[in-house]
């Protein structure tokens, strides 16, 4: 496999370079108060921005692009126009370029599976050959959480999901992570490259874009792609949206009504009296 | 292709609470499809947990003594080999951090259709399946198409079947190819053993995002001196470094069973109910009277946190 070579050659004295694809989504958020038009929510109510994860994967590779000599960190999106705005901002923030893949026919599906989306970047990273691959966990909005392993299995590469813990071992071709398990306990783990890693938030601490880097990323390429150009076939969404509401509140909460002052005395009152809660 | 294979989960020695509720759910798909269910258990000590899950529903057990923790190269070998024999057409996996790091594999593998986080099935008329969009805002059916699919089910949405079973457990003799094996446990972490222990805390004061800032952690940190209560948090104060770990709440922080929980600015995500609802009394301080906290909170006051807690500091000094 190509990715590997890439890996040794890297690990061997010439160090040539080292590259790191990192997959970048547009995320839809609804505002709290919204409105459903079949499967959807309306546009109006929608905010588009970066997704929260990816935008921590962002910066676990620019971190390492300025630890290591001759890292370049590349970002794949599969996503209309529209998501070029959040492919820019993980530009500003020092991805060296991106490439952007979509059909309008992604456009008429419901819902687009996993699978179809790991198969894009999967075809993606073929062209590319990383050494490894950096994705958020999951979407805010979906919430899959299943691209990253399955785009892993897809090319045959390794790889390690909701890492929150990342050290490279050059020498060794491998990394050691930390996989954040739940009740608080973490899983070390070593993973053999090339491989692709899910990124928990909390890992590291995102930057903000600079002026500089809002500038910069202006001239930095971008690259639009169609499914055929990178060699994938689309055969439909094998899943389907056919209903979407809001869940049904479950709340018989008792509200303290009034203002702010009225409705802490009687909180203090309740806590003071009922719970036994004293300063 | 017929029936149910489900999959155990368990960690350090012990079966996660998880898989009682895999249980249940492949019975119901089992139920409706009209085929067996199948449950599988990999590494640790297989012979004991598969006497634990001998329930009500199973009708196999197939038992993979290999290696004693989870490893997802051995689960997707395993699982693969068991499907060929069983032939399946659903496969029900633990939405976890460990079942999302093989079901993905494994349904690429199959050739299945892969859908996560399930809250809901229906198998009667092809497979469909329930679960949330847009942060827990909306909730959606979502259609499956394929011959197969690997469906992982969100804790804590089936109750555990405890009624015992009389399944026949059968030891597989998996044929693992080492080669393909590319990852290596080689430890546990216990995170954020720190000085405090939120988990014995009496009353809690909880922030989230609805802080907005660092610099205002000072009107917690006075409510809660003022009332005798400790400060913990959700997530994303965590993830932001303004509290240390060992404060967190939730999944993949603590669980805690205060006398009083405040949540204070959190909107109620399911991680973090996952780890407050034991909470004898839960009250929230929200002005989003439509947060998913308030289909847990017992009491509640909808209005600006930062009007509502130096009132109440004030009301305990």
């Amino acid at each position: 496999m190509a990715a590997t070579e890439n890996v040794y050659r890297w690990w061997g004295l010439t160090r040539l370079c080292m590259k790191i694809l990192v997959t970048v989504s547009e995320v839809a958020e609804a505002d709290d108060d919204f409105e459903i038009d079949g499967v959807s929510i309306d546009d109006r109510y929608l905010t588009f921005d970066l997704n929260e994860w990816d935008d921590y994967a962002i910066e676990e590779a620019v971190q390492l692009s300025e630890e290591h000599d001759d890292v370049e960190v590349v970002t794949v999106t599969v996503g209309p126009e529209r998501a070029e705005e959040v492919i820019r901002q993980a530009l500003a923030k020092g991805a060296d370029r991106g490439v952007r893949v979509w059909d309008d026919s992604l456009d008429e599906e419901t819902l687009v599976d996993p699978q179809t989306k790991a198969e894009l970047v999967a075809a993606v990273a073929e062209e590319e050959e990383p050494d490894f691959v950096f994705s958020g966990v999951q979407s805010g909005d979906v919430a899959f959480a299943a691209t990253g392993v399955s785009l892993a299995s897809q090319l045959g590469y390794e790889w390690a999901a909701v890492v929150n813990d990342f050290e490279l071992d050059a020498d060794a071709g491998e990394a050691h992570v930390h996989r954040e398990l739940e009740g608080g306990i973490e899983e070390l783990t070593d993973v053999e490259l090339p491989a692709v890693f899910t990124i928990q938030t909390g890992i590291n601490e995102p930057r903000y874009a600079s002026l500089r880097g809002i500038r910069q990323a202006q001239s930095k390429p971008l690259d639009v792609k169609s499914p055929e150009e990178i060699g994938v076939e689309l055969d439909g969404s094998s899943l389907e949206l056919t209903s979407l509401t809001v869940p049904e509140t479950e709340s018989d909460t008792e509200l303290f009504e009034g203002s702010a002052e009225e409705t802490a005395e009687k909180l203090a009152t309740f806590l003071k009296d009922e719970k036994g809660v004293s300063a | 292709m017929s029936g149910v294979l489900a999959v155990a989960e368990h960690r350090q020695g012990e079966l996660r609470d998880v898989s009682p509720e895999v249980v249940t759910a492949g019975a119901e798909l089992a139920a409706e499809t009209g085929g067996d269910l199948h449950l599988a258990i990999i590494g640790g000590d297989v012979d004991a947990f598969a006497e634990e899950l001998n329930l009500d529903g199973v009708d196999t057990i197939h038992t993979v003594a290999e290696g004693d923790e989870f490893n997802h190269n051995i689960y997707v070998q395993s699982l693969t080999q068991i499907a060929a024999e069983c032939d399946p057409q659903y496969v029900v996996i633990p939405n976890t951090v460990n079942g999302l790091d093989y079901a993905p594999a494994l349904a690429d593998e199959l050739g299945s259709t892969l859908v996560t986080d399930a809250v809901d099935i229906d198998a009667t008329d092809g497979l469909s399946v329930t679960r949330e969009f847009y942060n827990g805002k909306a909730e959606g059916d979502v259609d499956v198409a394929g011959e197969s699919a690997v469906v992982t089910v969100r804790p804590g949405e089936w109750p555990a079947t405890e009624e015992a079973g009389d399944a026949a457990v059968e030891a597989v003799a998996v044929e693992i190819d080492e080669d393909a094996v590319g990852s290596t446990v080689t430890g546990f972490e216990e995170v954020g053993a720190g000085d405090v222990d939120i988990s014995e805390a009496d009353v809690l004061v909880s922030i989230g995002r609805g802080i907005e800032e660092e610099d205002n952690l000072p009107i917690i940190e006075e409510l809660a001196d003022a009332m005798g209560a400790t400060i913990s948090a959700s997530r994303p104060i965590v993830d932001n470094g303004w509290l240390p770990q060992d404060r967190q709440v939730g999944q993949s922080g603590k669980k805690v069973t205060p006398d009083v929980y405040i949540a204070i600015g959190i909107s109620g995500a399911v991680q973090h109910v996952a780890g407050m609802k034991g909470a004898e009394t839960i009250i929230a301080i929200n002005n989003d009277p439509s947060a998913p906290i308030y289909d847990i909170a017992d009491y509640g006051i909808t209005d600006d946190l930062f009007d509502v807690v130096p009132a109440l500091t004030e009301q305990f000094s």
